[in-house]
C-alpha cells in the first residue's frame, strides 16, 4: 500500500467521524429544544394558572391566548405518561403500541404515495423537459393542482379505487387509495424541482453528448438524471413529510382505518374524556415525519457524499 | 514533413452569423476556406472573439454554417459526427463527477454499445496511454486539473476517432502543467496519428505543439495568414532554440499586424 492510499484512507476515516460528529449535535441540539419547548409549555401554563387563582380578569388568556386548563393544555407529565396507559378498559395494550402500530400503517400508505409520487413526478419532468413550450403551459396547471383541496379528492379517489381497480390481479384495497391520496402531494415538488436539476446539466456536457451523437434517451440517463439528484433529494424532503400529511388526511376523509388519521379522529371525538391521548398521538405522528426526514436524508448522504457535492439547501 | 493528399477536414467558403437579421446580429466568422491534411497538427490562434471556437464547433458540426461548407473525412460534418469520427476536449475537462475516471474514459463506449469487458480493457489502455493507469477508481474531485484534462483527453481517444478536436483544453493550467501537458499530448499525437486542431491563445503553445498555425483575424474572424512550423521533433531544447522564437515573432507579428488593421 502506499502512501498515498495511506493517506486518503485516513481522510476517508476523518470524514466518517466528521459525519457521525455532525449527527450526534444535530439529534442534541433537536433535544435541547424539545426540553425548551416543554419548558416554555409548562411555564405559560403556570403562568395562566397562577392568574386563575388569583381570580384576576386578566384579559388575554382564554380571548385571545389559548386556555390553560387541563382539558385545553393537559399537563406534559400527562401526555409522557399517557403513552404507558391503555386507551381501551378492556385491554391493557399501552398507547404507544397503538401508535405504533398506526404509524406503521400510515408509513406503508405514505411510502407507496411517496414511491407513486416520485415516479410521476419525474414522468411529468421528463415529459416537460422536451420543450420549454410545454413547460410554460403545463406548469400553470400543476401549480392549480395543489390549491385543489385534499379533502374534495380523498373520498373520489377512495370510491374510484374500491369500484374501478377490480380488474387488477391484486385485490386494491382502500390504504392503497390512500396512497395515491399522498402521491397526490408528492409528485409536485418532485416535478418542479426535477425540472430544474434536469436543466442543470453542464452546457460543456450537453455539448459533449451531442459530439457523441448520444440520443436524447441516451443524454437523458447518463447526463441529465445524474446531474439532477441533488436538487432531487431536496424535494424528496419535501415530499416525505407531505406523504405523511397526504396519508393522514386521506384517512381522515377517506374514512380508512388502521392509520394514525384514524387514531386522530377517535381521540378527537373523544377528546374531552382524555385530552392528552390526542396529545400523544399528534407528537408520535411528528416522530414520523422526523423518521421519514432522517431516511431521506441519509440517503442523501450517501449519494452525495461520494461524489463530493454538498446537498441543496431548501 | 510532407502533408498526405487526404482531407481530413475541407472548409469551403464559411461564414457564420449569430442571430441573423436580429439587432444583436454578430459575424463571427467570414468567408473562410481551410483545409488540413490527414494527421496535421493544426492550431487555430486568434484574438478573443475571433471566432476560433465557433470554427471548431463548425467542424464538429455542434453548429452549422450560415454560409459554405464544412466536410470531415469526405463527408458532411453531420454525418462525421454521427459517424463519431472525432473526440473533443474542452478547457474545462467536462468529466461527470458521479463516474469515477475509468467509468468518465468508457462514457462514449458505453453510448456505442460496447461490452463491458472491451469497454473495460480500452478505458485501461487509455489511461495508461494518458499516464493515469493507477487512478481509474478515483472520482474526478481527487485529480488535480492537468491530471483531469489527461482524462478529458483519454475519453476523447478511447472510441479511436481519427480525428480530435481541442478547445484551449490547457488553458486553465499553471505554465509548468501546461508545458508539460503541451510534451505528452504530442507524445500521443506521435503514437497515435490523428489530425489535432488545437484552439489556443497561447503563442508558444501554438508554435511548439503544431505543424500549421492558422492566424484568425478580430471579429468577423478570417483567416490572416497560415504559418507552416517545421522544427522537426521537440523537445525540451526546441523551447529555447533560435528558430522556436524565430517562429514565435512570426506569428505574434502576424497577430498584431491583424489587429492594428481597421
Amino acid at each position: 500500500m502506499t502512501a498515498r492510499d495511506e493517506m486518503a484512507r485516513e481522510i476517508r476515516r476523518h470524514e466518517r467521524t466528521e459525519a457521525t460528529r455532525r449527527t450526534l449535535r444535530r439529534i442534541g441540539v433537536f433535544v435541547v429544544f424539545l426540553v425548551i419547548l416543554a419548558l416554555a409549555y409548562t411555564g405559560y401554563k403556570a403562568f395562566g394558572q397562577s392568574l386563575d387563582d388569583a381570580q384576576t380578569d386578566w384579559p388575554m388568556i382564554g380571548r385571545v391566548l389559548p386556555r390553560t386548563d387541563d382539558l385545553t393544555m393537559p399537563p406534559v407529565s400527562d401526555i409522557i405518561s399517557e403513552f404507558t396507559q391503555p386507551p381501551q378498559r378492556n385491554s391493557d395494550k399501552p398507547l404507544a403500541a397503538f401508535i405504533a402500530e398506526a404509524a406503521l400503517f400510515t408509513m406503508r400508505e405514505a411510502v407507496l404515495g411517496f414511491a407513486f409520487g416520485v415516479i410521476f413526478g419525474l414522468g411529468i419532468a421528463v415529459v416537460l423537459l422536451r420543450s420549454k413550450w410545454i413547460e410554460q403551459g403545463v406548469t400553470p396547471y400543476l401549480v392549480a393542482s395543489q390549491t385543489v383541496p385534499l379533502v374534495a379528492i380523498a373520498p373520489i379517489v377512495i370510491i374510484w379505487g374500491s369500484t374501478s381497480l377490480d380488474w387488477l390481479p391484486f385485490e386494491w384495497t382502500n390504504w392503497m387509495s390512500v396512497s395515491l391520496i399522498a402521491a397526490y402531494l408528492t409528485f409536485f415538488p418532485v416535478a418542479m424541482n426535477g425540472i430544474r436539476g434536469l436543466r442543470s446539466a453542464d452546457p460543456a456536457a450537453m455539448e459533449l453528448m451531442r459530439s457523441y451523437a448520444a440520443t436524447r434517451r441516451q443524454t437523458l440517463v447518463k447526463l441529465q438524471l445524474p446531474a439532477s439528484v441533488p436538487y432531487l433529494f431536496a424535494a424528496f424532503k419535501i415530499a416525505a413529510t407531505a406523504a405523511i400529511v397526504g396519508a393522514i388526511v386521506g384517512e381522515i376523509s377517506g374514512g380508512v382505518r388502521g392509520g394514525l388519521g384514524r387514531l386522530i379522529l377517535d381521540f378527537a371525538s373523544r377528546y374531552t374524556t382524555g385530552p392528552s391521548r390526542l396529545y400523544a398521538t399528534v407528537i408520535g405522528a411528528a416522530l414520523l415525519g422526523l423518521i421519514a426526514i432522517g431516511l431521506v436524508t441519509a440517503a442523501e448522504y450517501l449519494v452525495l457524499s461520494k461524489r463530493k457535492e454538498e446537498p441543496l439547501a431548501l | 514533413m510532407t502533408e498526405p493528399d487526404r482531407c481530413a477536414v475541407a472548409i469551403s467558403n464559411v461564414s457564420k452569423v449569430f442571430n441573423q437579421g436580429k439587432p444583436n446580429e454578430v459575424h463571427a466568422i467570414e468567408d473562410i476556406s481551410l483545409s488540413i491534411g490527414e494527421g496535421t497538427f493544426v492550431s487555430l490562434i486568434g484574438p478573443s472573439g475571433c471566432g476560433k471556437s465557433t470554427l471548431l464547433r463548425l467542424i464538429a458540426a455542434l453548429t452549422h454554417p450560415t454560409r459554405g461548407d464544412v466536410g470531415v473525412n469526405d463527408k458532411s460534418a453531420d454525418q462525421a459526427r454521427l459517424d463519431r469520427d472525432y473526440g473533443m476536449a474542452f478547457q474545462t475537462s467536462g468529466l461527470f463527477k458521479w463516474r469515477s475516471v475509468a467509468e468518465n474514459v468508457e462514457l462514449p463506449l458505453q453510448l456505442m454499445g460496447w461490452s463491458k469487458t472491451d469497454r473495460k480493457a480500452r478505458a485501461a489502455e487509455m489511461l495508461d496511454l494518458v499516464k493515469l493507469d493507477e487512478f481509474g477508481d478515483h472520482y474526478p474531485h481527487e485529480l488535480s486539473g492537468g491530471m483531469r484534462q489527461r482524462v478529458a483527453i483519454a475519453r476523447a481517444l478511447s472510441f479511436r476517432p481519427s480525428l480530435l478536436l481541442m478547445d484551449e483544453p490547457f488553458g486553465a493550467l499553471d505554465e509548468m502543467t501546461r508545458e508539460h501537458m503541451q510534451t505528452e499530448l504530442l507524445d500521443i499525437w506521435n503514437k497515435t496519428g490523428k489530425t489535432i486542431v488545437f484552439v489556443t491563445h497561447s503563442i508558444p503553445e501554438a508554435v511548439f505543439l503544431s505543424q500549421r498555425v492558422i492566424v484568425m483575424s478580430p471579429r468577423p474572424g478570417r483567416i490572416a495568414s497560415d504559418i507552416r512550423i517545421d522544427l522537426g521533433e521537440r523537445s525540451f531544447e526546441t523551447r529555447e532554440a533560435s528558430a522556436f522564437f524565430e517562429k514565435v515573432t512570426e506569428v505574434r507579428e502576424a497577430l498584431r499586424f491583424e489587429e492594428s488593421q481597421p
